[in-house]
């Protein structure tokens, strides 16, 4: 069996989510990899929101906000583009490709748009393949699992 | 101000201590012809057709100047005595001596009986030297530009030097009051001349801001005023009888608050001139709809009169349709109205001339009540309606027998047939589209535009006029191309939902708004600063962070950023969002 992405998505209330509505009313086809997560602004993303997908089993995370300047919340996606940037670099301290988060900013409009990222973002899912998480040692269960294997 | 009574022509009136018997006689209706007078200067006596016979206590008499001839108690006047008339034929004659026989003065003769000037004149020199113009640019524009230069029989009214003054400011006041027309208007080094014509125009300084204007009340254009300029003129506020005129108003800004918003910024016409192949700004028998529709307007520059540049009545006209809309190019949408207004011009075009129309259309889009039956009594009008859009406008003239004829090329896809449609007029149904701002103007009201640039409304079926911003409703063609008809539904709806929220008088709030927990709050104070409604404030007594619920809009950012995780976004809890997680994924 081919592997299947498991990706969780992060989409504001105002652009992204009503975007993806209109992908779904327009009847555009895109990959079903995707689960949605609908938050009022991409700034109320918390990084431990990332993590925690990641940590249950998502091979990737998308968040998709309003185009800058269109936020309805003011500037709620510039503080989502700065904490995703520094979520990032903690991925990369962790040893989870940066790639495997995405952020991007798809207008209510966009219809069209939220169809190719979520295809073009499952695609590159597929090529860096699952994430294997749960086989790592640090899973606390696991760490602990291997502490009494060593006797510790 | 002191009353003293005048006879005029055995009509007694009472005037002003002060004033000329010029002033009293224009009261009284009685016309005496003058060269020289302008009512908002000091009077000049240069042209002396205006005299009169005056007679006073006593039984004396004698001829003088009406326009700067002062009124006294029991002055009598007369105006058409032969002493009169003659003594005027004199002055006429001797102006007539040394200028060309000018419209008015030509008029003056006829009116004063001279057949033959007793001096005769070959020149072609039409100045009267009335100095008309030197008294109007240093008394009321203030330029002081113009100047009576030489002597005797060479004096001539000239700028200094008789050079291109800088001191002009190009007003046209002088060559719009000479009597004569000696004073004509030139362009001098791409200086802007400020009144071209003197009327109601986008010319003039004084000007309705369009037609239809609401208020429907003339304006001050500053660049062409002359009072803006010089300091001086200021004749519109002589004139104006209600003391209207107001120099120091300025454009101001207006703070209104409002309890909701209707937003009804309407349309932009579709500039067709990108479209090379329909010549548009090429070929000046190329119009838009809109220019068409100026046109036709009684009120218009034609006065209603379809006409061609040339001023001749077109002999036939094509209409061609989705210019700009339905167009890959372009606008991919239907603009909805092009195709029910394009049949209205040909019913307006058969009404007001005998030209054949041509109408080119892609697809008759006649959807409304009422609509089909007006398409069909189109037809029986006798309209060419072709189905293949208008494919490209080319002048005429490689065949001899079309010269000045517009070729319209087009496939008429009924008969499948590529036709060639000699025109003297094409007029182009131009899409409607988006305001140029509408994207700008839709981020300060927090609204969004789609990919076309038309408002989007917070749900197509079930909130057709709301906005995802509370309070905000749109009307019109803002929201994307419609009808008269329905922009009139349409905002009728929008106030009554604003009606609604006003007569509620109170405002229902989201449920989804920010509550912090006192118990774990650090008051570290970073959340003050991520709210961009300021809702969360800093309690100084207790040294936490406080929202205020009823500024709080739910966004969650604070949420986000508490380090302490503190702050509870209602209905968007952590938890609710890590149990979607866990669900999803497990």
């Amino acid at each position: 069996m081919s592997f299947e992405p498991r990706i969780v998505g992060f989409l504001c209330n105002w652009c992204s989510y009503t975007g993806a509505d209109l992908a779904g009313t327009a009847r555009m086809k895109y990959a079903p990899n995707v689960m949605t997560v609908r938050v009022m602004c991409s700034g109320r993303v918390d990084p431990a929101f990332v993590l925690d997908s990641f940590r249950a089993g998502a091979d990737g995370v998308l968040v998709c906000g309003c185009h800058f300047g269109d936020c309805h919340y003011v500037e709620g996606n510039h503080k989502c583009m700065r904490r995703i940037a520094i979520t990032k670099r903690i991925l990369k301290g962790m040893g989870i490709q940066p790639e495997r988060l995405r952020l991007e900013w798809v207008s209510a409009s966009e219809g069209a748009r939220f169809q190719e990222v979520v295809d073009s973002f499952t695609e590159e899912i597929r090529a860096l393949g699952p994430m294997r998480l749960k086989e790592w040692a640090f899973i606390p269960e696991q760490v602990e699992a291997a502490a009494a294997a060593h006797g510790e | 101000m002191d009353k003293v009574k005048v006879t005029i022509d055995g009509q007694q009136i009472e005037v002003d201590d002060g004033s000329y018997v010029l002033e009293a006689a224009k009261s009284l209706g009685i016309e005496i012809p003058t060269l020289c007078y302008y009512p908002y200067m000091a009077p000049y006596a240069a042209c002396r057709i205006c005299c009169v016979e005056a007679h006073g206590v006593g039984g004396w008499s004698k001829i003088v100047t009406a326009c700067n001839y002062p009124v006294w108690d029991g002055l009598e006047i007369y105006t058409d005595t032969p002493r009169v008339i003659n003594a005027r034929r004199t002055n006429l004659e001797m102006l007539m001596a040394n200028c060309a026989p000018v419209p008015v003065l030509h008029r003056l003769a006829q009116q004063l009986g001279i057949t033959e000037p007793r001096w005769k004149t070959d020149t072609n020199y039409t100045c009267i030297l009335c100095g008309l113009c030197v008294r109007i640019c240093d008394e009321v524009v203030g330029a002081h530009a113009l100047a009576f230069i030489n002597r005797g029989a060479k004096r001539d009214v000239s700028t200094p030097f008789q050079l291109d003054s800088e001191s002009c400011i190009l007003c046209g006041a002088c060559a719009k009051n000479c009597p004569t027309g000696y004073i004509k208007m030139e362009e001098i080094e791409n200086r802007y001349i400020v009144h071209k014509e003197m009327n109601l125009s986008p010319n003039a300084a004084i000007t309705l801001p369009f037609r239809q204007a609401v208020p429907n009340v003339p304006q001050i254009v500053r660049e062409n005023c002359i009072h803006y300029k010089t300091g001086g003129c200021m004749v519109c506020a002589k004139v104006c009888p209600k003391d209207c005129i107001d120099y120091g108003d300025r454009p101001k800004f207006e703070e209104v608050e409002v309890g909701a918003v209707v937003v009804a910024t309407g349309f932009d016409s579709f500039d067709p001139s990108p479209m090379k192949q329909y010549g548009y700004g090429k070929y000046p028998n190329v119009i838009s709809s809109e220019e068409f529709e100026v046109m036709n307007n009684a009120a218009g520059p034609t006065g209603g009169k379809i006409v061609m540049e040339n001023g001749e009545e077109p002999r036939a006209i094509a209409i061609l349709h989705c210019i700009g809309s339905r167009d890959h190019d372009y606008h991919k949408y239907c603009s909805r109205v092009c195709c029910m207004y394009s049949l209205k011009f040909s019913h307006l075009v058969k009404e007001k001339t005998s030209a054949e129309v041509y109408q080119l259309y892609i697809d008759m889009r006649a959807f409304g009540k009422g609509y089909e039956e007006f398409y069909e009594r189109i037809l029986d009008e006798g309209v060419n309606v072709i189905r293949g859009k208008g494919a490209e406008v080319v002048p005429s003239g490689y065949r001899q027998h079309e010269e000045g004829h517009l070729i319209v090329r087009c496939e008429d896809t009924l008969i499948g047939k590529y036709r060639e449609i000699p025109v003297d007029m094409v007029i182009l149904s131009t899409a409607l589209e988006a305001r140029q701002d509408a994207k700008e103007f839709g981020r300060k009201l927090n609204i969004s535009t789609g990919a076309d640039g038309w408002f989007i409304e917070a749900h197509p079926k079930l909130a057709p006029v709301s906005t995802t911003t509370e309070g905000i409703f749109l009307a019109g063609a803002c929201q994307g191309a419609k009808d008269i008809p329905d922009s009139v539904a349409q905002g009728g709806a929008a106030a009554a939902q604003a009606m609604k929220l006003m007569a509620q008088g109170e405002v229902m709030m989201d449920a989804a708004y920010a509550v912090i927990d006192e118990a774990f709050c650090s008051g570290c104070k970073m959340c003050n600063d991520m709210c961009p409604y300021t809702a969360i404030t800093f309690d100084d007594a207790k040294k936490v962070s406080v929202v205020n619920s009823a500024l709080c809009k739910g966004c969650g950012t604070c949420v986000a950023a508490c380090p302490a995780g503190a702050i509870m976004a209602r209905n968007f809890t952590d938890e609710q969002i890590y149990a979607q997680i866990e669900g999803m994924l497990s």
